[in-house]
């Protein structure tokens, strides 16, 4: 490999890690948002961005609906979901050890997944055409329409959270219960309420998240959230686990990291990858990229 | 006698008892084919439970990566049979030593970790485990190991379940069981009274990981084939939920766990789509209504015996 065609494929393969990496961002939002909060790792989370891919597809091929229409309808329909499950399987257990939520949230990922094989069947779907798909090349580069799209719409949606985290009065009482639960619950916020915006918002950005994935790969599947799921995770606790920017960046180190592995390497290597990139953060840098290093003291 | 060995010789009656009653049924095929899968399966499944159950329910080390430690004694068994022509003891063994020695290794760095960063952590291990064994042509890669002697009969399968339901037991209720039990409840005040958390940690997970080792040799040659496929991390959550449901910390809560689960499984065998439903729906509800499991972590004593399953006839002087 010559030096130019090692540098064009480099190029190229950042081009697809932002794009993958924006999705694993908008994942792990929702992942980092309720560890900040809850300290549970929702495991359901990534067949929320699964449903929301369902609900995406349904808007589209069913109502007929065009591109913003349908993202909009899905993250509705995702957050109402989230705040359900919250509501139903997670709340009762809010004060059970941390390891009984875990198997719960384990319990509701399964719950999900197979209660929609049952009533769509497991085969994959074909995502309708709703954005329209065009090709740009540059010296040798390609950039697809759709991973422009995917690259603005997860942008646009992390300045949203970022606004709505940092500069209302929900986003204040988020950080608040974040922070300290017990003081906030004093304080006046209404700690179980907050929770649910929560669960409501991460679930939107993951459902976005499906509907990007269904648009850029054309198939949708009731397992599809299982991996990405698991992903989003990673890049989360890359990040620092908790830390609402430190998703975004994890997300996008982890997708480039991956396409890379997968364009230089072997596509079959791609999740070895990124598991052992969390094995060596979990060693050296357990509070993540952007997180502060905290010792336990005796 | 004291009370140990005593316990050991009941054990071992009761464990005899039960082989030959379900030996005889399936000699006589009173027990059919169907049947006799699924007690194999739930032999293996025990095996598996019970050495998760070292790791997660008495040492308090969440991991969720058993599948793993499964695939190395499923792929380690079969090379040894298939292209070592070795006999099926042998591979038994070195499924054992293979996955222990992993788990040790894995377990020496990763064990610093706790709680939901150690279940992430042994998680992420075993899919790395499983990529790597995808990408190895020598077993097969992702067609699967294929060819694999079908070794693993009811006498092989519940034998080693005994056997590793009994040195478990032991372990447990030897001073290193307690040390175990003690790093469990408080790792800090178990350091202050001289016992080397970390080092109790390793051999917990080295023990356990051996284990499911040994049922992934079981495993593999029974069903012919090693796939993939068949170790991804819905089937640590499988073992994991077969703990939780009898109970983190009691070892017949364990059997008990995987008997319920292989035949639940089995009774909805005619609609597969409801099972994994019915599945997870017990697991919530299980979660929020008892999250201690059906024994908490309590042991089927002989007082318990009195009222429940095998041995009720003994209760002497308890």
């Amino acid at each position: 490999m010559d030096s130019s065609s090692f540098l064009s494929q480099f190029i190229q393969q950042m081009i697809n890690g932002i794009s993958l990496g924006s999705i694993y961002a908008l994942i792990a939002l929702g992942y980092t948002m309720v560890y900040g909060i809850l300290k549970l790792i929702n495991f359901a989370h990534g067949d929320i961005y699964m449903l929301g891919a369902y609900a995406g597809f349904f808007a589209a091929a069913v109502l007929r609906l065009s591109f913003l229409p349908s993202l909009l309808f899905a993250m509705l329909a995702a957050a109402l979901a989230g705040m359900v499950i919250e509501r139903l399987a997670y709340r009762p257990l809010r004060r059970a050890p941390r390891i009984t939520a875990l198997i719960t949230a384990i319990g509701v990922s399964f719950f999900l997944d197979y209660t929609l094989i049952l009533f769509v069947s497991p085969q994959p779907r074909t995502f309708p055409a709703i954005f329209e798909s065009e090709i740009y090349r540059f010296y040798g580069i390609i950039i697809n329409s759709q991973q422009i799209l995917i690259f603005a719409v997860s942008l646009l949606l992390m300045a949203f959270l970022t606004y709505i985290v940092q500069h209302t009065k929900v986003g204040k009482a988020m950080r608040a219960v974040s922070y300290d639960t017990d003081t906030a619950r004093l304080m006046g916020v209404n700690v179980d309420k907050v929770i649910s915006w929560t669960f409501a918002l991460g679930s939107a950005l993951a459902a976005a998240a499906g509907v990007l994935v269904g648009i850029y790969y054309n198939s949708i599947d009731p397992l599809m959230g299982m991996m990405p799921g698991i992903k989003a995770f990673v890049a989360a606790v890359l990040g620092g686990i908790g830390i609402i920017p430190g998703a975004m960046a994890g997300g996008l180190i982890l997708g480039v990291v991956e396409a890379m592995a997968s364009g230089f390497l072997s596509s079959t290597f791609r999740d070895a990858v990124a598991f052992s990139i969390l094995i060596l953060i979990l060693l050296f840098k357990p509070s993540g990229l952007l997180g502060k290093n905290t010792r336990e003291k005796v | 006698m004291n009370k140990t060995r005593k316990n050991d010789l009941i054990m071992f009656f009761c464990g005899a008892v039960v082989f030959l009653l379900l030996h005889a049924l399936m000699e006589t095929e009173i027990i059919g084919p169907f049947w006799q899968l699924n007690i194999i399966l739930a032999c293996i499944n025990i095996i598996l439970a019970v050495s998760l159950n070292l790791i997660n329910g008495f040492t308090g080390q969440f991991s969720i990566g058993h599948a793993g430690f499964m695939a190395i004694g499923a792929y380690v068994s079969a090379i040894m049979t298939v292209k070592q022509g070795l006999p099926f003891i042998i591979a038994i063994l070195a499924a054992f030593i293979a996955a222990a020695a992993l788990g040790f290794v894995i377990g020496v760095p990763t064990l610093r970790l706790s709680g939901d960063y150690l279940a992430i952590a042994t998680l992420g291990l075993s899919e790395i485990i499983r990529v790597c064994i995808l990408n190895t042509p020598y077993v097969g890669g992702a067609s699967g190991f294929m060819g694999i002697p079908h070794l693993t009969n009811f006498p092989w399968a519940f034998g080693l379940m005994f056997l590793t339901v009994y040195l478990i037991k032991n372990i447990v209720n030897s001073a290193h069981g307690r040390a175990l039990i003690a790093v469990r409840e408080n790792e800090l005040a178990a350091e202050t009274m001289g016992i080397d958390a970390a080092k109790y940690k390793t051999l917990a997970f080295t023990i356990g990981a051996g284990f499911a080792g040994l049922g992934g040799a079981l495993f593999s040659h029974y069903f012919y084939l090693a796939h993939p496929s068949s170790f991804t991390f819905m089937r640590s959550f499988d073992i994991l939920t077969m703990v939780v449901l009898g109970g983190l910390g009691s070892i017949s809560g364990s059997i008990i766990g995987a008997v319920i689960l292989v035949f639940v499984s089995a009774a909805l065998a005619d609609f597969p789509e409801w099972r994994m439903i019915i599945y997870a729906v017990t697991l919530i509800v299980l979660m929020i209504f008892r999250p201690q499991g059906l024994l908490g972590n309590k042991e089927l004593s002989e007082k318990m015996l009195g009222l429940l399953r095998k041995g009720g006839i003994r209760r002497d002087a308890a």
